[in-house]
């Protein structure tokens, strides 16, 4: 057993109104440069629909992720190391800027500069690449909002898989959902794996995922290599750029900007321990539907006094410890089971996790029944497809989702009782094996969801990474190589500063 | 003149091209890299950058071994100057049209296409422009090499390139008679060299060979400055009370 720390995320897409406020605020604060106009590190899909890029979960086209070969070895599925080398000359999987869309804005300046005449001047779209104009935008970063389009392009969708889809295109059965994106700071990063420079890297401390800009050498294997389409070639820069999961902000112990500023209070961050030595034997389960059951046994109980040990001795500070004993991340994904991750079949055991989301009663309305089973709406008979669910996030095994559904069902079922009817109903609770005191702290955390009960962030422990004295001073983050006077000075008191040390690789 | 381009140039070629080189990626890591422009145009892209790759390769390794391997070795071996001669051509040839089609049609889409035209600096532009210049020169030479197939012109340019590297000062003085077009492919060579760290040719040198040897997938890096200490025995005892789970994977991704 070997323990480290990891900053999960869940998203309770329960209650995502589809806002897009994280993707904006995201977007102002990371990629308003050059070059990274089309890139979204956050981004919002209506579902049922292809997404951004297009049609970015089918990896029989992309071969993003990993695959298992057939004498049981775990290889990027773009190709082992040879072949990916092969690929340099010319990455075949690489999607075009169009796959995402071509970044664009209006040409706002026209408004004001335009001379007298007879219509009303307007805007029109240039495109931010080449600064020509657009004569129409063909696609945008959310171009099937709210069920944007027709269904036939829309049911292209991969989670569709195994489901009848014809009849979810006629109105009446239409249903939708929101699925907020970020990179998933998988375990087992096939963008990692797939970069032939060792740009990509883990953080031991905290499991985030980031590029090292100065290795970075613009191969752009992991563009293809994840499934997420979460690493984005940066055309201006000639590297590849993706979400930090805001890691200054988590250092100091604030959440993500995406999550702060999530509006409908539906992200939750904490720490999960695991174990490093069961990654590569959890990502190769030899069947699909294992893999979520293979990522929960690589979580370690924070509360087991040997795991607690053990996390000790590899250097995990007590406070990272104790947050992890407090997580959110951990409650839900671990003890009450309704947290999922995203794709789970891409083998890359992702780190930010879905609560799937109810929807309303199919035939309420027509038949004046509701299809009970119990005192409880049978989630079958819900709008979403819990197959499609499935799909999403448990690699089409249904049983988990439907379990978390029920419970969450059962708590609202619980907590009317209690409040309206003042009602204590344990049996309720029961049904879904839980009790009453589990629900009302599922309640707390996940209907309230207070600011504390949400993030449970520790903060780094700079004094054991470095020496505040050599950062006096510094430049701080800067694009590239914009510190650099070209004249390296001695200091006047107590000799030269060391400069900024890059994390070293841990074997 | 033939001192300066072909006894002093090609040190002030070398010189810049190795010392600069080590200064780019001292001094401004950032800025070293392919500047793959696949993303916005795919299109042209995949045929062209594989032909000119591969033909520039093949090139760029019959130069190194056929202008520096000293002469005595293909005499050990048995190998004739005409038979020597004549591989260069046919190999050169091959591989110098398979550049010269690929890299057309990588400067006909940078040179055309909207995208990557605006998108591309001077320097993008010119080596391009440069590099297919000295393909179409190299090409040429093989004519001029067709007149003497018995190889004495080409121990004439191997003896000028050892000469240099083993800083003859007479090396120049070799190639005083050869014919002009091969002295402009040299010239243009070595000029190639001399603007090499201000390019983005400079990731040739980023070749990956650390993928292959790096162990497993996975790159993990820490921060931590002291090293932890080595786990205590009594930890590996508790350890094995509860469960047997720990030695799941053989090779763990780090």
């Amino acid at each position: 057993m070997r323990v480290r720390a990891q900053i999960g995320m869940v998203l309770n897409l329960d209650k995502c109104i589809g806002c897009h406020t994280c993707s904006v605020t995201c977007k102002n604060v990371w990629t308003t440069r050059d070059g990274v106009e089309y890139a979204w590190f956050n981004n919002v899909e209506s579902k049922p629909g292809t997404g951004y890029p297009t049609d970015w979960e089918n990896q029989k086209r992309w071969n993003g992720g990993w695959t298992r070969t057939k004498s049981g070895k775990l290889q990027p599925r773009q190709g082992s190391k040879w072949r990916i080398a092969a690929n340099l000359f010319a990455n075949p999987d690489l999607p075009e800027i169009d796959d995402y869309y071509e970044p664009f804005d209006f040409d706002h300046d026209h408004l004001k500069s335009a001379p007298e005449m007879e219509a009303f001047p307007t805007a029109r779209p240039y495109s931010k690449i080449t600064g020509e104009r657009i004569e129409k935008i063909e696609k945008g970063p959310n171009w099937e909002e709210i069920l944007g389009g027709e269904f036939s392009k829309r049911g292209q969708d991969y989670n569709f898989e195994g489901i009848q889809k014809e009849i979810y295109g006629e109105y009446e059965n239409t249903f939708m959902m929101y699925l907020p994106r970020l990179c998933e700071h998988c375990l087992n990063p096939a963008c990692a794996a797939s970069c032939p420079s060792g740009a990509i890297y883990k953080r031991e401390e905290d499991g985030i995922v980031l590029i090292d800009q100065e290795k970075c050498r613009g191969w752009r294997m992991c563009v293809s290599g994840c499934p997420y389409k979460k690493v984005y070639y940066n055309w201006s820069t000639g590297k590849s750029e993706k979400c930090t999961l805001c890691y200054p902000r988590i250092e100091s112990g604030n959440p993500t900007v995406c999550s702060e500023t999530c509006v409908g209070r539906i992200r939750y961050l904490g720490v999960m321990l695991y174990d490093a030595d069961k990654i590569e034997a959890a990502a190769n389960a030899p069947h699909e539907k294992d893999l979520y059951d293979a990522q929960l046994d690589v979580f370690l109980d924070p509360h087991d006094p040997v795991v607690i040990e053990t996390a000790r001795a590899d250097g995990i500070p007590e406070d990272w410890i104790k947050a992890a004993q407090e997580s959110p991340v951990w409650k839900m994904a671990m003890e009450w089971k309704v947290a999922f991750p995203l794709h789970p079949e891409y083998r890359t055991l992702p780190m930010v996790w879905y609560i799937p989301p109810l929807s309303p009663i199919q035939n309420a309305a027509e038949a004046g029944k509701i299809g009970t089973d119990g005192a409880m709406p049978n989630v079958h008979d819900l709008r979403i497809p819990v197959r499609y669910l499935a799909n999403m996030l448990t690699a089409g095994d249904e049983a988990p989702v439907v379990s978390a559904l029920e419970r969450m069902l059962a708590m609202r079922s619980y907590m009317r009782s209690k409040t309206v009817d003042g009602v204590i109903d344990e049996a309720i609770a029961a049904r879904v094996g839980l009790s009453g005191r589990v629900i009302e702290d599922m309640y707390k955390i996940m209907a309230l969801a207070d600011y504390e009960d949400r993030f449970v962030i520790p903060t780094t422990h700079r004094e054991q990474v470095e020496e505040a004295y050599d950062l006096k001073g510094g430049c701080g983050f800067t694009d590239g190589n914009g510190c650099s006077s070209g004249i390296s000075k001695g200091s006047l008191f107590g000799g030269s500063k060391r400069p900024l040390k890059m994390p070293e690789e841990v074997r | 003149m033939n001192q300066f381009f072909f006894g002093t140039f090609p040190y002030i070629a070398l010189a810049i091209g190795i010392v600069g080189s080590i200064a780019r990626y001292e001094r401004d890591p950032f800025t070293w890299k392919t500047s793959s422009s696949q993303l916005l145009r795919r299109k042209q892209l995949v045929m062209g950058s594989i032909l000119f790759h591969v033909g520039v390769l093949v090139i760029f390794a019959g130069h190194f071994v056929g202008l520096l391997t000293p002469i005595w070795v293909f005499d050990a071996l048995g190998i004739s100057h005409g038979a020597k001669q004549t591989l260069a051509v046919v190999a050169g040839g091959i591989a110098g049209i398979m550049a010269l089609v690929g890299g057309g049609m990588l400067f006909h889409r940078r040179w055309t296409d909207p995208r990557i035209r605006k998108t591309s600096s001077f320097a993008d532009i010119a080596i391009l422009a440069m590099l297919l210049a000295q393909l179409v020169l190299g090409l040429l030479t093989i004519i001029a090499s067709l007149g003497h197939l018995d190889g004495h012109e080409m121990v004439k340019f191997m003896a000028w390139a050892q000469g240099i590297f083993t800083l003859d000062g007479a090396a120049a003085s070799h190639i005083a008679d050869v014919a002009l077009i091969f002295k402009l492919h040299i010239v243009l060579g070595l000029t190639i060299i001399l603007v090499f760290p201000f390019t983005r040719l400079v990731h040739m040198l980023s070749v990956p060979v650390r993928y292959f040897t790096r162990p497993g997938y996975q790159i993990v890096r820490s921060r931590r400055q002291v090293p932890l200490p080595e786990r205590g025995a009594a930890l590996a005892t508790a350890q094995a009370k509860p469960a047997p789970s720990s030695d799941a994977a053989a090779q763990p991704a780090e």
